[in-house]
């Protein structure tokens, strides 16, 4: 541990502000910027809804009017009738605002930032000020994502892919996209940085690597494959908008010809060029996004079976495996493009190999349950959701795996629907899970378990309503992206479903009102949670709700690993981190 | 208590095989709409056995995991004075829950490598070859003249009109003059991209002949949505008059 670190955990690395501007705007408190992340994610992620159930209302009644959209968006809309590349403005939109600007921000920013300190016993991120530009630097991300809707030609509408050569032949608003997505990167890039050094570097005392929460281990290795990852995507992105605006080809290959005139700037590209990059880090990116959710669930699995987590070690080193093999299986999204069928061999191969880390979590989650003595409050129900939900995101992944298979499934409603239940099967619940298992500690009461209930059936019904036909779309042979498939003879037949679907997702949409009312009264109003109300054992249970400046009083000493909960002959059934066992603890 | 313990996994098992079973005869119903489409070309009775073989197996897997969860969630609630477990896991159980899905999934690449190969890399000798450029919005096709040869002045071209004979590969080529686009047959089993700026090709055989349509599969603008083309599978004979029907309306349409 260097001097400095050492200093910082015996002072405190910085006073507690007492302005308003330094407190809650520019504040330097990892849990404050926790929280300032958890508003710009959530408040994103019902934008990102609201343009999804415009999406479905298209897929369910192609072409009927929507009256007052008309007067919203009368570009994309006239007279409320969707317009094909308002349609693809949508989808596009949509995507990546849930994936950059509401998932990754809620599940690193603000779950990350929030968590990380407090599980392993540090005062505050190892960057503090970093730590805020981080906050700060996502903020015009977010105003440029939404001021691309307001340019001429609207916002981008290429896809969250945004293949080339399309995207660099589209209107305005892809620029903008691309210009958000780069200054987003660039903070998720600190971000990343920031909680290496802070999971290395600040773990208090007694804190080895085997000691640590899996949240802290997801985060951890969730911020090395951001730190590689990035790049190639910025790097990627910045070529892509060299090909936009300053004439350059690295996509566009010779003798392109757009809609009958020859375009001036092309010659020497590879538009697949610019899959392998984004792919590169595409897939990766949806490792970042399942993992912490991973951990959030271990962790909230093991409190509410009152049981250590079933195999904890190959639970840190499956994620260490999913984060290993991540980087050899870009190229199964790349099977129909072209590239060589040799290359589809391999990556086929390392494809199916990755799902075996998958397996092995899904099965320490049921190891965990077993025998234990299971109550069902809110987190813990969003957490079995996980593990019922992520089952099937992982199964349906291995169609998509088998080259012949995907010859027929790729690009169709088969991948929506496997992403859905990875995304939001996986990733939202276990976000879900973590709100309200962490409410208590961030605001000092507890969210209101009934309606936490009801919000959590509701969602959990309206979602597989909406996401589990897809499949069946799929299986039909329906494109994915397609904004009226009645035009097909083939799709003919798949309103009703659809219809199904839209309502669906209508009353999955309106459910989340539940969760936002029960957020914003139990603010003020929830029951006083206590220091730990759900009886855990990591290290931010065994400080105040909310945790005082700086965290801790004193540094907290770590005994043993976060999960040594039922142990034979303690009175309780839960011994923190900070409580040595009065008697050598068991390893299996 | 291992012999307990192994009989509750059998019963999970074979609960979910039970289960699984009624769920697939289900799914297999001819006129179900959750049915895959017409198998129309040779291959395509391949990949819906290999995409049967990995539903069946996912099938018992999903339900398998499924039941446990409900099983486990059900039996262990807490109880009142109740106490869990206290185990950190098994070396055991994670070496037997690793090695067998990575045995099964690698028996799947290698099933799967099998028609893949088929497919994509072991092209037919000989067939019909035609030339299909994308562009937005629509399906350039081109067949060699008497000459035999693509690119020369005899070249018979159509738009969005793709006729083969049955029972004979056929060898196709697939350029974009634009962005990206995907040709997709859904009956056949087929969807390959079309890139600007290279080539990729496919072969594919009709079983019947009858009428089908091309759909667009990869986002290629606004247009994306009726990027249609409409497939006819001729006996020979009348592919053969389709094509000097064709070459005739094409001279025409020069002069």
């Amino acid at each position: 541990m260097s001097e400095a670190v050492a200093v910082a955990h015996a002072h405190g690395v910085h006073a507690a502000p007492t302005s308003f501007w330094r407190k809650y705007v520019f504040s330097l408190d990892h849990k404050v910027i926790g929280i300032q992340y958890m508003a710009y994610s959530l408040f994103m992620l019902v934008i990102g809804g609201l343009l999804a159930m415009l999406v479905r209302w298209q897929l369910a009644f192609p072409g009927r009017p929507l009256a007052f959209m008309g007067k919203v968006a009368p570009a994309g809309m006239p007279g409320g009738v969707m317009l094909p590349e308002f349609y693809n403005s949508l989808f596009t939109m949509h995507a990546t605002i849930m994936i950059f600007f509401a998932i990754m921000p809620l599940l690193i920013g603000a779950f990350g930032n929030y968590v990380v300190p407090l599980q392993i016993g540090a005062r505050d991120m190892a960057f503090p000020r970093l730590n805020m530009m981080s906050f700060w630097t996502a903020v015009p991300g977010a105003f440029l994502i939404i001021a691309s809707f307001f340019v001429e030609g609207g916002a981008a509408q290429s896809g969250w892919t945004s293949y080339a050569p399309l995207s660099a032949i589209q209107p305005k608003g892809q620029t903008l996209w691309l210009l958000a997505l780069l200054v987003l990167g660039l903070s998720s890039l600190l971000t990343a940085v920031n909680f290496i050094t802070t999971v290395i570097n600040l773990r208090a005392p007694g804190m080895h690597f085997f000691r640590m929460p899996l949240t802290v281990w997801a985060l951890f290795i969730d911020a090395i494959l951001l730190l590689l990852a990035l790049p190639v995507l910025s790097a990627a992105m910045i070529m892509l908008l060299f090909d936009r605006i300053l004439h350059t080809t690295f996509f566009l290959p010779a003798g392109l010809i757009v809609s009958g005139t020859a375009w001036t700037n092309a010659g020497g590209g590879q538009p697949l060029l610019w899959q392998h990059l984004f792919w590169f880090f595409g897939h990766p990116e949806v490792y970042i996004m399942i993992l912490p959710a991973m951990g959030i669930v271990s962790d909230v699995m093991a409190v509410f079976a009152r049981k250590p987590i079933f195999g904890y070690r190959s639970m840190a080193y499956a994620m260490c495996g999913i984060a290993g093999l991540g980087w050899i299986v870009w190229g199964h999204h790349m099977f129909q493009s072209g590239m060589n069928p040799y290359l589809g061999t391999t990556f086929m191969i390392s494809t199916m190999v990755i799902a075996v880390p998958s397996a092995i979590k899904t099965f320490n989650w049921l190891g965990t349950l077993w025998r234990g003595q299971i109550t069902f409050s809110t987190p813990m129900l969003n957490a079995l959701a996980f593990v019922a939900m992520f089952a099937i995101g992982g199964l349906s992944g291995i169609f998509m795996a088998s080259t012949p298979v995907d010859i027929f499934i790729h690009d169709t409603y088969f991948i929506v629907g496997h992403i859905h239940y990875v995304l939001f099967g996986g990733s939202l619940f276990g976000a879900f899970a973590g709100l309200y298992f962490w409410f208590p500690k961030m605001f000092g009461r507890k969210m209101s378990e009934t309606w936490g209930k009801v919000h959590f059936w509701l969602t959990f019904i309206f979602f597989n309503g909406v996401m589990f036909p897809m499949h069946i779309l799929g299986m039909r042979g329906m494109q994915r992206r397609i904004y009226d498939y009645t035009q097909y003879t083939h799709l003919q037949g798949l309103q009703p479903m659809n219809i199904f679907m839209s309502f669906s997702a209508f009353a999955l949409g309106v459910s989340q009102i539940i969760l936002i009312v029960n957020f914003l009264w139990s603010l003020k109003f929830g029951e006083p949670a206590g220091d730990n109300p759900w009886k855990a054992n990591t290290l931010e249970w065994q400080t105040s709700s909310p945790p005082p400046h700086e965290n801790f009083a004193e540094i907290p000493v770590v005994y043993h690993g976060p999960y040594e909960y039922s142990v034979p002959g303690m009175a309780e059934d839960y011994l923190p981190q900070t409580q040595p066992a009065s008697a050598p603890l068991g390893s299996h | 208590m291992t012999t307990r313990r192994r009989s509750l996994g059998l019963r999970l098992l074979a609960g979910a095989a039970l289960l699984a079973a009624p769920a697939f005869l289900f799914a297999a119903e001819p006129n179900a709409p959750w049915r895959l489409p017409e198998q129309a070309s040779t291959y395509a009775g391949r990949i819906d056995g290999i995409f049967n073989l990995i539903l069946w197996i996912t099938g018992i897997v999903f339900f398998a995991v499924e039941i446990t969860l409900l099983v486990f969630v059900f039996k262990y609630r807490a109880k009142p004075g109740g106490k869990a477990a206290y185990t950190h896991g098994s070396n055991r159980l994670e070496v037997i829950w690793t090695i067998i899905p990575a045995v099964i999934l690698v028996f799947l690449a290698v099933i799967s490598q099998d028609s893949w190969a088929y497919i994509r890399n072991h092209f037919p000798a000989s067939g019909t070859v035609i030339d299909i450029t994308a562009e937005q919005f629509a399906w350039n096709i081109r067949y060699p003249g008497p000459d035999g040869k693509l690119d020369t002045a005899d070249d018979i071209v159509t738009l969005n009109q793709l006729h083969f004979p049955v029972d004979k590969p056929a060898l196709i080529n697939l350029h974009s003059k634009d962005v990206i686009h995907s040709f997709f047959l859904p009956e056949f089993r087929i969807k390959q991209d079309a890139v600007p700026g290279m080539t990729t090709r496919v072969w594919v055989q009709a079983k019947r002949t009858g009428h089908w349509e091309i759909a667009c599969a990869e986002l290629c603008g606004l247009g994306h949505y009726r990027m249609k083309g409409y497939l006819t599978v001729d006996t020979p004979e009348d592919f053969q008059k389709w094509l000097a029907e064709t070459a005739a309306e094409n001279k025409t349409e020069s002069k």
